[in-house]
C-alpha cells in the first residue's frame, strides 16, 4: 500500500509547487506593481479601439458544431501520437485497435457529411 | 518478437461485435438514404436485436472471460442480456405510431437504441471499473440524445438537457468513487477488489464505495438521486419514456448486482446499510409522491422509483436467493411498464397526444379491451395476487426476511399498500368516471404489445418455472 502511495509523491509534490506557484504569481502583483490607474488604462481594449459593444452578444451556433467536431479529430490524433510511438511493440492487436478506432470516427465523419453539418450557408 | 498484447478472445463478445457493426451499418444506410427508410431501418433494428439475443443464448456455456478479464459473461450477463435486448427491441416497435403522428420519423432513433444497448451489453458484462464506466456512459450518451429527441418541443429539449447535465454529474461521483478505490486498493478488477478487501477496509475504500453507489443510485433513479425521473419521464417522447423505463433499468440493476456482489463481497454491512436507506427511502417516496400526480407519465416516473426499490430490497439481503428476487423482479418490472407504456403512447384524442388520467374517463364504455388490459397491468404493478407483480414482490420480501431484513420487508408491504392506492385511482378512473370524448383507435403493434404483456402478467402463476429457473441459474453464476 504505501509502496504504491509513495509512487505518487511526485505528483503531491507538482500540485504543491504548481498551487504555490499560482497563488504566488497572483499575489505579488498586488504587494509590488505600481499602481497608476487612468481612464485609459481602466476601460475595455480591443485592438486599440474602444470596446464596439458587448462582449456577450449572440453568435451562430455553428461555431459551436465545428469547435465540437474539431475536438473530435484533434484527440485523433491526441490517441495516434502514443500508438505511433509504442507501436513496434503492440502487435497485430494493436494496430488493429487503432484501425477499428479511426473506422468508427470515419463512419462518424460520413454520417456529419450526409447529413450537411458541414454546410455553412 | 512476441506482441505485449496478444489478440484476445472474440467469442464472448460476438453478441456486442454484432450490434456494434450492425449499428453501424444501419447507420450509413439511414445516413445515405435519408428519413423516408426510417420504416425499413426501424424492421432491421428490431430484427438485429432478437438475432443478437439468440446469440447470447447461443454463445459457449459457463463463464467465458476475455479483454485481460475485464469482460465476463456468465449465465448473470445472460439473463439480463436477453431480458434488455429484447425490451429494446419492443420499445423501437412501439415508437413507429407515435413518430407517424407527430410527423417526424427519423432513422437516428432506432440506431440510438441499438447504440444504447450495446452499452447496456457492456455494462452487464463489466468486471473491472473502467470497463464499467465505458458500458456506463455508451448507454448513459444515447440515452440523453433520446431524452431531446423530440428538439423542436422546448419540454423534450429540457429533459435531455437536465438528464444530461444531471447524468455527467453522477458519472463524475461514480468516477471519483472509482478513483479512490482504486488509491486504496491498487486495482481496478473486480476479482482484485475483493482480494484486497479481504484484510483491511479502511476508511478511503468506504468514501469510494459510498461514492460509486451514489453514482449507482442516479443511474436507476434511486431516492435520493431520482430528482430527474419525472421531468425526464414527462419531457421526453414517450416511445423514448417507454424505452427509459424497461431496458436501461434492466442494464443498472445488473450493474448495481455485480458491482456490489462481485467487487464488494468482503464489505457487505457496509453497502447493505446504503441499499437498506435508498430502498426505503425509494419505496416510501414512489409511493407518497405518486399520489398527486394527474399526468400519467409523471405517475409511471415516481411508479418507477418505487419498483427500484422494491427490488434494491432483493438486493439488500445480500443472498443468492435476494438476487434472484431481483432479477425475477426487474424482468416481470419490464413486461408491466412496457405494456402501461403501450396503453400511454396509444392516448391520443381528435389527433393530439394526451398524456391526463383524467383523459382515461371511462375507457371501459369507450373501448373496454384497452381498458381491461390496463387495468390488469395497474393490478399487476400494485402487486395484487394472482398477478406477476405479486410474485415479483413476494420473492425480494421473502429474501430480505430470510436475511434477517425485518423492518425493511414491513416498511415494503406497508409502501406497496400506499401504491396500490393510486393504481387502483387509476382503474377507477377508467371503470367508474363519466366517458370522456373516446380515444382514437389504437395502433395494431401497441394493442400487441399491450395484450401480451397483460397476458403475461396474468398468466405467470400458471407457469412460472422458466423464469424462476433461470434466474435462480443467473443468481448462482454471480457468487461462483
Amino acid at each position: 500500500m504505501n509502496e504504491l502511495l509513495q509512487d505518487y509523491l511526485p505528483l503531491v509534490i507538482f500540485i504543491g509547487v504548481a498551487f504555490v506557484l499560482s497563488i504566488g504569481l497572483l499575489v505579488v502583483p498586488f504587494l509590488v506593481a505600481h499602481k497608476n490607474p487612468d481612464p485609459e488604462k481602466l476601460s475595455a481594449y480591443e485592438c486599440g479601439f474602444n470596446a464596439f459593444d458587448d462582449a456577450r452578444m449572440q453568435f451562430d451556433v455553428r461555431f459551436y458544431l465545428v469547435a465540437i467536431l474539431f475536438i473530435i479529430f484533434d484527440l485523433e490524433v491526441a490517441f495516434l501520437f502514443p500508438w505511433a510511438i509504442t507501436f513496434g511493440n503492440l502487435g497485430a492487436f494493436g494496430f488493429w485497435s487503432m484501425m477499428v478506432f479511426l473506422a468508427v470516427l470515419t463512419i462518424g465523419f460520413i454520417y456529419e457529411w450526409r447529413k450537411g453539418a458541414l454546410e455553412w450557408d | 518478437m512476441t506482441a505485449a498484447f496478444p489478440f484476445p478472445a472474440i467469442v464472448p463478445a460476438v453478441p456486442e461485435l454484432m450490434l456494434a457493426i450492425g449499428g453501424v451499418i444501419l447507420l450509413m444506410v439511414g445516413a445515405f438514404r435519408g428519413d423516408r427508410v426510417a420504416p425499413v431501418i426501424n424492421g432491421l433494428a428490431i430484427a438485429l436485436l432478437i438475432l443478437v439475443a439468440i446469440t447470447v443464448l447461443y454463445l459457449p456455456p459457463g463463464t467465458l472471460t476475455t479483454f485481460g478479464g475485464s469482460f465476463v459473461v456468465d449465465d448473470f450477463a445472460r439473463f439480463l442480456k436477453v431480458v434488455a435486448l429484447l425490451s429494446s427491441a419492443v420499445a423501437i416497435a412501439m415508437s413507429t405510431d407515435y413518430f407517424a403522428a407527430v410527423n417526424h420519423e427519423p432513422f437516428e432513433y432506432p440506431v440510438l437504441i441499438i447504440l444504447s444497448t450495446l452499452g447496456m451489453l457492456m455494462l452487464v458484462s463489466a468486471n473491472d471499473l473502467i470497463a464499467l464506466y465505458l458500458g456506463l456512459e455508451l448507454m448513459s450518451l444515447a440515452l440523453y440524445v433520446l431524452a431531446a429527441f423530440h428538439r423542436v418541443s422546448a419540454r423534450s429539449s429540457e429533459a435531455g438537457l437536465k438528464y444530461f447535465v444531471l447524468g455527467a454529474l453522477s458519472s463524475g461521483m461514480y468516477l471519483y468513487g472509482a478513483s479512490l478505490v482504486y488509491g486504496f486498493t491498487g486495482t481496478v478488477s473486480f476479482d482484485g477488489i475483493a482480494h484486497a478487501t479481504l484484510q483491511t477496509s479502511g476508511i478511503g475504500l468506504i468514501f469510494g464505495l459510498v461514492f460509486i453507489f451514489a453514482g449507482f443510485c442516479f443511474k436507476i433513479s434511486a431516492v435520493p438521486f431520482h430528482m430527474w425521473t419525472p421531468d425526464v419521464y414527462e419531457g421526453a417522447p414517450t416511445p423514448v419514456t417507454a424505452f427509459f423505463s424497461a431496458a436501461p433499468k434492466v442494464a443498472g440493476m445488473g450493474m448495481v448486482m455485480r458491482g456490489a456482489i462481485d467487487a464488494f463481497p468482503n464489505v457487505v454491512d457496509q453497502w447493505q446499510q446504503i441499499l437498506v436507506f435508498v430502498a426505503i427511502a425509494s419505496m416510501a417516496l414512489g409511493s407518497f409522491a405518486a399520489i398527486g400526480q394527474r399526468n400519467f407519465k409523471r405517475l409511471m416516473a415516481y411508479s418507477a422509483i418505487a419498483h427500484m426499490g422494491f427490488a434494491l430490497v432483493g438486493l439488500a439481503a445480500g443472498t443468492e436467493e435476494g438476487v434472484r428476487g431481483v432479477l425475477v423482479y426487474i424482468t416481470i418490472y419490464v413486461t408491466m411498464t412496457l405494456g402501461a407504456f403501450a396503453a400511454i403512447t396509444a392516448m391520443r384524442r381528435d389527433g393530439r397526444i394526451v398524456e391526463d388520467v383524467a383523459d382515461l374517463a371511462g375507457l371501459a364504455r369507450t373501448s373496454p379491451a384497452m381498458a381491461f388490459w390496463l387495468a390488469m397491468l395497474m393490478f399487476s404493478l400494485a402487486g395484487i395476487p394472482p398477478l406477476a407483480g405479486f410474485f415479483a414482490k413476494f420473492y425480494v420480501f421473502l429474501a430480505a426476511i430470510k436475511a434477517g431484513l425485518y423492518t425493511l420487508a414491513v416498511i415494503g408491504v406497508l409502501t406497496s399498500v400506499v401504491g396500490a392506492y393510486y393504481y387502483l385511482a387509476v382503474v377507477k378512473v377508467m371503470y367508474f368516471d363519466e366517458p370522456a370524448k373516446p380515444l382514437e383507435k389504437m395502433a395494431y403493434e401497441l394493442k400487441i404489445v399491450l395484450t401480451v404483456a397483460a397476458a403475461l402478467n396474468i398468466l405467470f402463476f400458471l407457469y412460472p418455472g422458466p423464469l424462476l429457473e433461470s434466474a435462480a441459474l443467473a443468481a448462482k453464476s454471480l457468487f461462483e
